[in-house]
């Protein structure tokens, strides 16, 4: 089980994360709903060891061990689909390039740059880039924004199967139906809503 | 009738030369009818005049020899330029103290006339190497200057990426930086490559190293043949020109079908 026990995170004197815990199951997609700034990205970014939290713990993961994707795409212009995978994969793994794009849905693209990618496509390849990465625990903010509903769905499903446990953000009902848990969440300071 | 593409893109690139080559003999005719005797090849020669100049030189043997040691000693103080300007600009991004020590130095490099500096790198090092130490300090500003406020611009979002992708330092480098600073290199390297002709050829002027453009074009004021200095001054131009446009080819190629 990963667990973070009472996390605080303050920016100037604003708690945007105030003593709080969630426990993650070890497998499967845990889905977080909630309002735009109540602290969904922040406690992502806390798990990815992006903020140092001003106090709590985290136990069952480090962050050396997450992945993150963040809530913008960060592609670079200069790589192409392919290479944005072989970037993040040691030479050894690169058979497992033909898998990522299939998961994403990105066959056929491997020698596109990012600029003739449409607004879905870029998300998707973000987020190939970031299931490529050997985690024990990935941390998706938004991955199916601009994403078409039916291959959401599609992708939701095999990050469900994934080996390693997955927390996501997102605002669309039917994704979070579709995942194994879901938090609605309230905030600022982040709490879990009644 | 509408004009066909290769002759329409030979009028676009014929006409701006064609029309300053018409400029030039309608000054030199006036100047010519204003002067008497030899007045206008002491002021402004006629086009055709440093043309007849310009095969002269190209026809002796010293002419080629000239050209590549010029071109020898200008790019070897470019590239050493180019290279202390790109560690000053990594090193004062990287320490705020190394920027408070460094930076007066090169602000005081590119304030002070090229002239001081000729003058006592002749002390220094003697005469055959300061067209080459002169290029390289008058390029050192504009690279460090150009680098310093491209790696300072590099996206820190990037940055944080990858952190995240947990990439090593060398691939940072090459797949977030390098690329980043594209922009920057070109701007800095086209500056910098006619800066290094101009204060290169100007030091080759005043310190007269042998073969060398610079004491081709004193001799030339020596001995009054304005034509000729016409021509060693096309020369410089056509090299410069070709220098920058070998540059940007170059990193032409570093960032095709980027679509950026």
């Amino acid at each position: 089980m990963i667990r973070c026990h009472e996390l605080t995170v303050t920016f100037g004197s604003k708690a945007v994360l105030d003593r709080f815990s969630l426990d993650i199951p070890e497998r499967g997609v845990t889905a977080l709903s909630g309002p735009s700034g109540c602290g969904k990205t922040t406690l992502l970014r806390v798990l990815a060891g992006l903020e140092r939290p001003q106090g709590g713990t985290v136990s069952g993961v480090a962050p050396s061990q997450t992945a993150i994707l963040f809530q913008e795409d960060r592609l670079l212009p200069w790589r192409t689909v392919e290479q944005h995978l072989t970037d993040v994969l040691p030479r050894e793994r690169w058979g497992e390039v033909p898998a990522l794009l299939a998961l994403a849905e990105l066959e056929g693209e491997e020698k596109s740059f990012p600029s003739a990618l449409s607004g879905g496509m870029g998300r998707r390849l973000a987020l190939a880039r970031c299931l490529a990465l050997d985690a024990r625990l990935y941390l998706l903010d938004e991955p199916f924004a601009g994403v078409d509903l039916p291959r959401a769905l599609r992708i939701l499903d095999r990050l469900n199967a994934l080996p390693a446990p997955v927390l996501l953000v997102s605002h669309e009902p039917a994704v979070l139906a579709r995942a194994s848990a879901t938090l609605t969440l309230d905030g600022p300071p982040l709490r879990l809503s009644s | 009738m509408a004009c066909p593409k290769p002759l329409k893109n030979l009028i676009y690139v014929l006409l701006p030369p064609a029309f300053w080559l018409g400029v030039w003999q309608v000054c030199a005719f006036l100047v010519d009818r204003r002067l008497e005797g030899r007045g206008n090849e002491l002021q402004l020669p006629y086009p055709a005049s440093v043309w007849t100049a310009f095969t002269a030189m190209v026809g002796m043997g010293e002419f080629w020899a000239t050209v590549a040691a010029s071109l020898g000693r200008i790019a070897l103080g470019l590239a050493w330029g180019v290279v202390l300007g790109a560690v000053l600009a990594v090193l004062t991004c990287a320490s705020p103290w190394a920027d408070r020590l460094l930076s007066p130095a090169v602000r005081v490099v590119r304030a002070a006339p090229v002239a001081s500096f000729i003058l006592l790198v002749v002390l220094w090092t003697g005469r055959d190497n300061v067209p080459a130490v002169i290029a390289a300090m008058m390029v050192v500003p504009v690279v460090w200057d150009s680098l310093f406020r491209g790696i300072q611009a590099v996206d820190r979002k990037l940055l944080e990426l990858a952190q995240c992708c947990r990439f090593s330092r060398w691939k940072t480098l090459t797949l977030i930086y390098l690329p980043s600073l594209r922009p920057h290199i070109l701007s800095a390297l086209t500056t910098a490559g006619g800066l290094a002709w101009k204060s290169g050829v100007a030091a080759e002027v005043l310190c007269l190293p042998e073969p060398s453009l610079g004491q081709r074009i004193y001799y030339t004021k020596y001995y009054l043949d304005i034509p000729e200095l016409f021509a060693w001054t096309a020369v410089t131009v056509a090299l410069s020109l070709l220098l920058e446009r070998l540059l940007r080819a170059g990193l032409a190629r570093w960032g095709r079908g980027w679509g950026v």
